[in-house]
């Protein structure tokens, strides 16, 4: 018996999105579910009945009945006391949840006896950007940001000059450079702006460039990043630069779009009431963290309001704005999530908390809260983080490398054990060596230091001719062949026998003569290598 | 000349030596530490000459000898062709250890190297004349040996005698106690002996050790050699108590460990288990061919024609070269067709693989000769992430380091290896001769994919139709 996926209306005031599509039915039909949508789910998405029972999809007629005969419930908004009330025991639903500020939500959830996943809980690693509904939310939430700014701003983005005279290019300016901040960013670029985005991550520098954005940054030096790839709350003293920072902006460009959020706080207060006086008439600002209460204190959220002559949106719902594109992205983040619960593909899902994605993304686990989730295992490594290629990309994990410093350091314990060892060694080597011997000693191994210090960042193109420039002057042991062949005579020693010179002089010259080949041949075709390189 | 001046020439070649490593790190100095290193070769060997240890009877013999090996020595390395570049450091090294040897058995049948010396101190004089001796031994035979492998005048398969571990152990047991009666002898008849049976073990134990490595490993194994004959430069400084020896044979060997040990790293192997001979565990040989994961699907091949086509229609190219590609001397067709393209603003790369082709570098140097520009030219680890917004990646006769088992398949023998993974790319094309493996042994998974096209055929006939159609 396959399990059902059911999918409700969402009725949250406004909502316009909802948890699956055709397209995506079709592929959980694959995986053996069968689906069942409330009628008119999709219509403020301008999906009709008919195309999802097109793609497999059964429709039931209200609300209620998704909920009794669903195994698995598909939501976008966090359910309320209504379709909390709804949930039953062994019932799995997955949507977003917040459990970070809804703990009520989280204990009447719980009281249910269900399973609940949330989709904002998924952890930020590289195996689950697949299912990151909160990065391709917050993709659409930048997109449309911008277009909201354009619409309310009343001049063109791009600079033209046209018969009728001059248009200088409109100037905006993003704070905080996550994903809704580098899609901003790529949006207002593409109209044509001239884009400036500050980040507390001084590493994302590159990604807003790589945007068309110009990185401004703050002049305080203090590591941003926190766990995870987001942002932490910074000091007093950095505060203060930011706040100086900003105003400046403030008076220069039309346009400030502000996503900054900090996990499980309130939205940090950066834009001032004194800088949207400083604005020009006209200015716009859209506050993306709204929500969460503004990072602009005459933010009103959910609302658009002109204060001092400057236009302060406070959209709540700018993903549901774009309630085709939003929907397709969430099904579909939905189905990969789906496909990790379900790796036998034969329509029955199973909650497996030993896998690092599931673990973090379920908050309840039947009727046991289960959140907040053990820290992640590796956070995304900021130094690396490689530059998005497109709006729409998360700023992929990369682990630093190189020969350099790129090796694990090695463990306290094995590093003592080598010391140890070599302490031994060279206390025998100290106890019955004599002196003469220690000198040369000493010498070898500072060279051989020497060596693997020097050889260490070579580039892998120059390997070949690094080796056979080694290779020459390992050509040195000529020395040792040349001093044999003709010693200045010795008071040759009582006992010994008489010096056997024409055989060592001829074993000698063999040795010349062979590393002569070595020698000169060596350096001439390093020569001959090294003289190809070039740029 | 007196003692001290030699010394302080010494103490300047040294830091030359150094600092012709340093500069070879980089392409930009690397010309100039080439310079560093003949200049210093030049003074330490003047110094030498000229100093105390060597009276001016021996000048003749000096120069004739200098002579004739330095001519043959150039003119080596002005025939040589880029392609043979391996062989040549392999033949190279093996000198080296024919020398060390040749000096041990001169210095430890000179009695007057031991005159005036403690018993303690002759006892590690002999103990000096034995291992460079033993160490110049090894070198060698092993470097002989990866001459004939890399020259194809030997099998590239591992040669995996049963119980080689036992074999290695018992040769090492063998020396040991050689050495025992070798530094118990009374006189030097006696000790020419033991000195002569540990030698033909080392030689032995020389050919078994580079015998039993595979052809993949051979970058490995060339790089290992180079330390070696570092080590027994150092050996024979010990021997002899040559400071400039000691350091400059440290320097190579150090440098030449830490190479192999960078190169064991790309291809995921463990150090040891190579130095010690033979890759993997004791597991034997590795999995033949086409095992129980014998990949499914069908086999696209295409036209030079086609192939023309697919990169005209390409906005960005990453080209993948591998042995075929020196086996077949397409580097300058390469070349031509990556010119031509980029004439068309299309951006062509190169990924190189860490192991690609036979010795460390191979590729760089090649495509340095047809002139290719190196900023073009990518490291794994750089292009790997840019494989899935590539047109066209055009792998030129590589085949282990593409294959995508590595990745897929824990059970292969190259699991864990790290690859370029041409595969997402929208489209690769593989240029074989066939659908024959590659020196693993291992099948390609590659060659089914849907995305793969196959053009079969010589690299380089093949390149000189693709670049003919392109440019139609």
């Amino acid at each position: 018996m396959p399990q059902v996926i059911g999918v409700p209306k969402e009725i949250f005031p406004g909502e316009k999105r909802v948890a699956t599509v055709p397209d995506v039915v079709e592929k959980l039909r694959k995986l053996g579910f069968s689906v069942l949508v409330e009628a008119g789910a999709g219509e403020g998405a301008t999906i009709g009945d008919d195309a999802y029972r097109a793609a497999g999809a059964d429709i039931a007629p209200d609300a209620a009945s998704v909920w009794a005969q669903a195994d698995i419930v598909f939501k976008v908004r966090a359910p309320n006391a209504d379709e909390v009330a709804k949930l039953r025991a062994g019932q799995t639903l997955v949507s977003f949840i917040w459990a970070g500020q809804n703990p009520d939500l989280l204990k009447s959830l719980a009281a249910q006896k269900a399973t609940v996943l949330s989709m904002d809980s998924v952890p930020r690693i590289s195996r689950a950007q697949k299912l990151d509904a909160l990065s391709s939310m917050a993709n659409i939430g930048g997109y449309r940001a911008v277009i909201e700014a354009a619409h309310a701003f009343g001049r063109f983005f791009t600079g033209q000059i046209t018969a009728a005279g001059k248009v200088p290019p409109a100037k905006v300016f993003v704070i905080g450079a996550g994903v809704a901040g580098l899609a901003a960013i790529g949006a207002a670029s593409g109209l044509g702006a001239i884009v400036r985005a500050n980040d507390t991550r001084p590493e994302v520098a590159d990604q807003i460039k790589s945007l068309g954005g110009e990185f401004v940054p703050v002049d305080y030096v203090e590591e941003g990043s926190g766990v995870g790839g987001y942002a932490k709350v910074m000091s007093e003293g950095f505060q203060k630069a930011q706040r100086d920072t900003f105003a400046r902006q403030a008076k220069e460009v039309d346009i400030i779009i502000t996503t900054a959020l900090i996990p499980g706080k309130p939205a940090p207060k950066l834009i001032t009431t004194e800088m949207v006086q400083s604005m020009k008439p006209g200015s716009v600002i859209v506050d993306m963290a709204a929500e969460q209460g503004g990072n602009c204190e005459l933010t009103e959220p959910g609302k658009i309001v002109t204060k001092y002559g400057v236009t302060i949106i406070g959209y709540t719902d700018l993903p549901s704005r774009l309630p085709r594109q939003s929907s397709n992205l969430y099904a579909t983040n939905l189905l990969r999530l789906t496909e990790e619960l379900c790796k036998t593909k034969d329509g029955q899902i199973n909650v497996n908390m030993e896998d690092e994605v599931l673990r973090g993304a379920t908050v309840v686990n039947s009727g046991e809260v289960t959140w907040p989730p053990p820290a992640p295992r590796l956070s995304a490594a900021p130094a690396g983080a490689t530059p998005p290629k497109a709006a729409a990309a998360m700023p992929a994990q990369k682990k630093g490398h190189g020969h350099g410093g790129g090796g694990e350091p090695a463990s306290a314990g094995k590093t003592a054990a080598m010391f140890g060892v070599a302490a031994l060694v060279f206390l025998l080597i100290g106890a019955y060596a004599p002196v003469t011997f220690l000198g040369h000693f000493t010498v070898f191994v500072l060279a051989c230091f020497v060596g693997y210090m020097v050889v260490w960042n070579v580039t892998p193109s120059l390997h070949t001719p690094l080796m056979s420039v080694t290779n020459a002057i390992s050509s040195i042991i000529v020395i040792g062949a040349l001093v044999q062949i003709a010693p200045p005579a010795v008071a040759s020693v009582a006992g010994e026998g008489a010096r056997p010179d024409d055989l060592i002089r001829w074993l000698a010259v063999a040795g010349i003569a062979l590393t002569a080949v070595n020698m000169f041949g060596g350096f001439a075709v390093t020569r001959r290598m090294l003289a190809m390189f070039r740029k | 000349m007196s003692g001290s001046i030699t010394s302080v020439a010494y103490i300047g070649a040294t830091i030359l030596f150094i600092l012709s490593l340093g500069g070879l790190s980089n392409p930009e100095t690397s010309r100039r530490g080439n310079l560093y290193g003949m200049l210093g070769m030049g003074i330490a060997v003047l110094a030498t000459i000229f100093g105390p240890h060597v009276s001016l009877s021996g000048l003749g013999w000096i120069l004739a000898a200098l002579v004739a090996g330095g001519g043959v020595g150039l003119y080596l390395a002005r025939t040589v062709q880029m392609t043979q570049m391996p062989e040549l450091v392999a033949f190279m090294h093996s000198l080296v250890g024919l020398v060390a040897t040749v000096v041990g058995y001169a210095s430890y049948i000179d009695p007057t190297a031991a005159a005036g010396m403690s018993p303690a101190e002759a006892g590690i004089h002999h103990v000096e004349v034995y291992l460079g001796v033993l160490i110049g031994a090894v070198t060698l035979s092993g470097s002989v040996i990866a001459f004939g492998k890399l020259s194809g005048k030997i099998g590239g398969k591992p040669l995996m005698l049963p119980a080689r571990h036992w074999l290695n152990l018992t040769m090492l047991v063998l020396v040991l106690v050689l050495g025992q009666r070798f530094l118990a002898a009374g006189s030097i008849e006696q000790g020419m002996l033991p000195l002569y049976a540990m030698t033909a073990i080392a030689l032995l134990f020389g050919v078994h050790m580079v015998m039993a490595i595979g052809g993949a490993d051979m970058p490995v194994v060339v790089s290992m050699l180079n330390s070696y004959s570092g080590w027994a430069a150092a050996a024979t400084g010990f021997m002899l108590s040559n400071d400039l020896l000691i350091v400059t044979g440290a320097l190579v060997g150090s440098s030449g460990a830490i190479l192999s040990y960078i190169m064991c790293r790309a291809m995921n192997r463990q150090f040891l288990s190579v130095i010690a001979g033979g890759f993997g565990s004791d597991g034997g040989a590795p999995k033949t061919a086409g095992g129980a994961a014998a990949p499914v699907g069908e086999v696209t091949s295409v036209s030079a024609q086609e192939t023309a086509e697919l990169l005209k229609d390409a906005s960005s190219v990453i080209i993948v070269p591998g042995y075929g590609m020196a086996v077949a001397q397409a580097q300058h067709t390469v070349y031509e067709i990556t010119k031509t393209l980029r004439e068309k603003g299309k951006n062509v790369r190169f990924a190189i693989h860490p192991v690609a082709g036979r010795m460390p570098g191979h590729m760089n140097v090649l495509l340095a000769e047809a002139k290719v520009p190196y900023d073009i030219v990518m490291e794994m680890d750089e292009i790997n992430d840019d494989f899935p917004a590539t047109d066209v990646a055009m792998v030129i006769g590589a085949n282990d380091i593409v294959n995508p088992s590595a990745q897929d398949d824990p059970s292969s023998p190259i699991a864990g290896m790290p690859v370029l993974e041409v595969w997402k790319a929208k489209t690769s094309i593989v240029m074989k001769r066939s659908m024959a493996s590659g020196y693993a042994g291992v099948d390609n998974p590659l060659f089914y994919k849907e995305n793969n096209r196959m053009l079969f055929g010589d690299a380089k006939k093949m390149l000189d139709e693709v670049l003919a159609a392109l440019r139609a």
